[in-house]
């Protein structure tokens, strides 16, 4: 099991869970972006409940989604390998061009060193490799407390505020 | 130059004691080495052949005389007494310890100086002109777009896993390109429309490596402030689109071969359009923010050539020789621009000793202002010499073997560290440098051959930028024997050309009389007056294959 870390702090009562493409949607499951487009009349009415969630994997755009991702509650990026650095500009174009404001969590291999820049990229939740080290992990969201860029967070990059 | 305020050193001091846990958990068994090895290459730490190896960042070449004395130190404290001057700029140490480098980068840290993203697949160090500021053909400066390209790339939180690595380059010299920006994943010129404002002509994916390709125009006038929103588009293309299935194909030159640049140039855009006008506008306020550190130093009133250096040229011919190969025309009347090479018989290309290092801050101090700037040619520049005090300076260069009067000859070679350190290596490349440079000592004859680049790379990863030598050296491996494969006609000049190979290739001990033969054999062709780049260009390839290999049959 992966750790689930939301708002600075572990969460342990999650309902979250993947749904496999020929598996019966519950509440609370994931769907891939091939069932969503697939059929996305017949399971709107689930995703405005909040009843249903979205999985984007690497390979998967934000533009792909469009604004169609504002339908949903939370949206999960996948890290297939901590290094596939693609999920970052998904969450960042997700948030910063189609306007998702649900949770957005990265699932997959979901590392302490890279949360600093996942959270800078507007994910708000990080299911974390279940071997990583979880006082460690909380420690490394305040890594810096100088950021050069703008980023989800904040528009203005340093030199606006500097 | 630039000088950090309290937000710069704030970060840094921030990244040193990130390292320094990371370090810690790492040795504590809690991060696996395959997880380390990205976070170690962003601080510039290599495991290589024999010991770890550091790249330290020297930002656009540009270093003060504190900050040569503190990797001087480091060179004495950490290492055995020396560092190697990189093609791009940086300074590497080639034997700390794996341990002490949390230290060296603290160390760093206390002189403004880095190791951030000096190697992985980020955005790597910024590189442009040695000769920016002081010299009157450029159109602007170009170190403060380099600044504020440099501070924009560290620790960019969506950049930080591109497919692979990324540099970019800044040229400013109408006409000329003289930061081999034809050959970064982004090149930057700096130019002025017809209007008169300022702007930037942008190039893509070019690169040297395995495949060496010329970058391509994506556009041709960006305006000013729109510096930053552009190079975020193109990457962020390059991040979403660039191949990840293999290393030797997620350059972003692949990713526009494969497009076609009018396709890539679509995509940037679009992509472009969406944010041109967000917050990472640049402002007028923070160009003239950060132009503010590149001011003139207070130079004096003078003129040009005073007596004593006319006369010290007429009484001594190897010091006219120095000035008319190492020193180069100032914008400013009375002033000089002067190189040190490092490319002393004997000792590799780009190496310099601790003591060397320490005298050349000296030097910065008592000649040049204190500033120092590292060349992509492996070589030091002291930027601002008055010209009376030359002569001086030259004795005192000479006497450190920093004055040899070769800057642009066939022996100021660029050699990657090869297989003495480098565990990618085919074969050694230092030993092919120093037998070339033993074997063509006579600066009689040196001279009389004009400029010539020759460059030398281990292997196809082409480091010592042999794909742009006029002469390039390529390491190869025959049946686990080292040999040497010969490439004619290139150049990384403002006409950008990649070499031909020659034929098949040669043994190490071959190698200083077939660069003889190809020598001869130019000298026989020229005409009065011409470069080998020349004289290669009007005869052709062939009649220099033939040479060396005798008629095809
Ligand atoms: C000894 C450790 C080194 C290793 C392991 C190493 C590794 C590599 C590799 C793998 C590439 C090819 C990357 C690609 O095409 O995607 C490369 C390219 C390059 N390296 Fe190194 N290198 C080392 C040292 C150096 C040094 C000392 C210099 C400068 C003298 C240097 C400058 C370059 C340059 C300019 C390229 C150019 C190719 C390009 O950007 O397309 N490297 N290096
Ligand atoms: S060209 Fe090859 S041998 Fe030379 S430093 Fe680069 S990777 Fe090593």
């Amino acid at each position: 099991m992966a750790q689930l870390i939301k708002q600075g702090q572990l969460v342990t009562n999650d309902e979250w869970h993947l749904i496999e493409d020929d598996a019966i949607i519950a509440d609370y499951g994931i769907i891939s972006l091939k069932r969503w487009q697939e059929n996305a009349a017949a399971l709107l009415p689930l995703a405005q409940a909040g009843k249903i969630g979205l999985l984007l994997n690497s390979d998967e755009t934000a533009d792909l989604m469009g604004d169609e991702c504002r339908h949903f509650v939370l949206i999960a990026i996948h890290f297939p390998k901590f290094s596939d650095g693609r999920g970052y500009s998904t969450a960042r174009l997700l948030r910063e061009r189609h306007g998702f404001k649900g949770e957005l969590r990265s699932v997959g291999d979901v590392l302490i060193d890279q949360l600093f820049f996942m959270n800078r990229c507007g994910f708000s939740s990080f299911a974390l490799r279940d071997d990583q080290d979880l006082n460690d992990a909380l420690a490394a969201f305040n890594t810096f407390t100088v950021c050069y860029q703008n980023d989800v967070h904040d528009q203005r990059p340093l030199f606006r505020r500097r | 130059m630039y000088v950090y305020d309290e937000y710069d050193q704030q970060l840094l001091n921030e990244r040193v004691a990130q390292f320094k846990g990371q370090m810690e958990r790492y040795l504590a068994g809690k991060i696996a080495d395959d997880e380390f090895l990205p976070l170690r290459l962003q601080n510039g730490i290599y495991v290589q052949r024999y010991a770890p190896m550091l790249r330290v960042a020297v930002p656009y070449g540009q270093m003060n005389s504190a900050q040569m004395r503190a990797l001087a130190r480091i060179a004495r404290e950490y290492d055995k007494g020396y560092a190697h001057f990189s093609t791009r700029q940086n300074v590497q140490f080639n034997w700390p310890k794996l341990e002490q480098c949390p230290q060296i980068l603290a160390d760093l840290a206390d002189v403004q100086m880095h190791a951030v993203q000096t190697s992985g697949n980020c955005i790597r160090n910024t590189t442009t002109d040695e000769y920016a500021g002081v010299i009157a053909e450029e159109t602007v400066d170009p170190r403060p777009y380099c600044e504020i390209i440099r501070q924009w790339s560290t620790f960019h939180p969506e950049f930080a896993f591109l497919p692979r690595k990324f540099k970019i380059a800044v040229n400013a010299v109408p006409g000329a390109d003289r930061a081999a920006i034809q050959v970064h994943d982004i090149g930057v010129n700096i130019i002025r429309n017809a209007q008169g404002q300022i702007g930037y002509r942008i190039l893509v994916g070019g690169g040297l490596g395995r495949t060496p390709i010329i970058g391509e125009e994506i556009r041709s006038f960006l305006p000013e402030e729109d510096l930053l929103t552009y190079l975020d588009a193109i990457i962020r293309v390059y991040n979403q689109f660039g191949r990840r299935d293999n290393k030797y194909k997620a350059r972003i030159k692949i990713l526009v071969k494969a497009l076609g640049v009018e396709r890539m140039a679509e995509l940037v855009e679009a992509e472009w359009e969406r944010i041109k006008n967000g917050d990472s506008k640049l402002t007028a306020a923070e160009l003239e923010r950060v132009k503010k550190h590149f001011t003139d130093p207070a130079y004096k009133t003078l003129s040009d050539e005073p007596a004593g250096l006319t006369s010290a040229r007429a009484e001594n011919a190897a010091f006219a020789r120095w000035l008319q190969r190492n020193v180069r025309a100032h914008k400013q009347a009375g002033y000089a621009i002067v190189t040190l090479t490092l490319k002393q018989k004997g000792t590799p290309p780009g190496d310099v000793t601790a003591e060397q290092m320490d005298q050349i801050a000296m030097l910065a101090d008592k000649y040049s202002f204190g500033e120092i700037r590292s060349t992509h040619q492996q070589n030091l520049v002291l930027a601002d010499v008055e010209q009376s005090e030359l002569f001086a300076l030259w004795q005192e260069a000479k006497a450190l073997g920093l004055a040899t009067p070769t800057l642009g000859l066939l022996t100021d070679m660029i050699c990657c560290p090869g297989g003495d350190f480098c565990a990618l290596a085919n074969a050694k490349s230092i030993p092919v440098a120093e037998a070339i440079q033993l074997r063509f000592d006579d600066l009689d004859y040196l001279h009389d051959l004009g400029e010539i680049d020759l460059n030398i790379s281990g292997c196809m990863n082409a480091c010592g930028h042999h794909h742009v030598g006029n002469i390039g050296v390529l390491g190869v491996d025959k049946k686990g024997e080292e040999f040497y494969q010969i490439s004619l006609g290139g150049n990384a000049g403002e006409d950008t050309s990649l070499g031909k190979i020659l034929g098949p290739s040669f043994a190490r001990d071959q190698m200083p009389d077939i660069i003889a033969k190809i020598l001869d054999f130019y000298v026989a062709k020229r005409n009065e007056g011409e470069t080998f780049l020349e004289t290669y260009r009007r005869i052709g390839h062939d009649p220099f294959k033939e040479a060396i290999y005798g008629p095809a049959h």
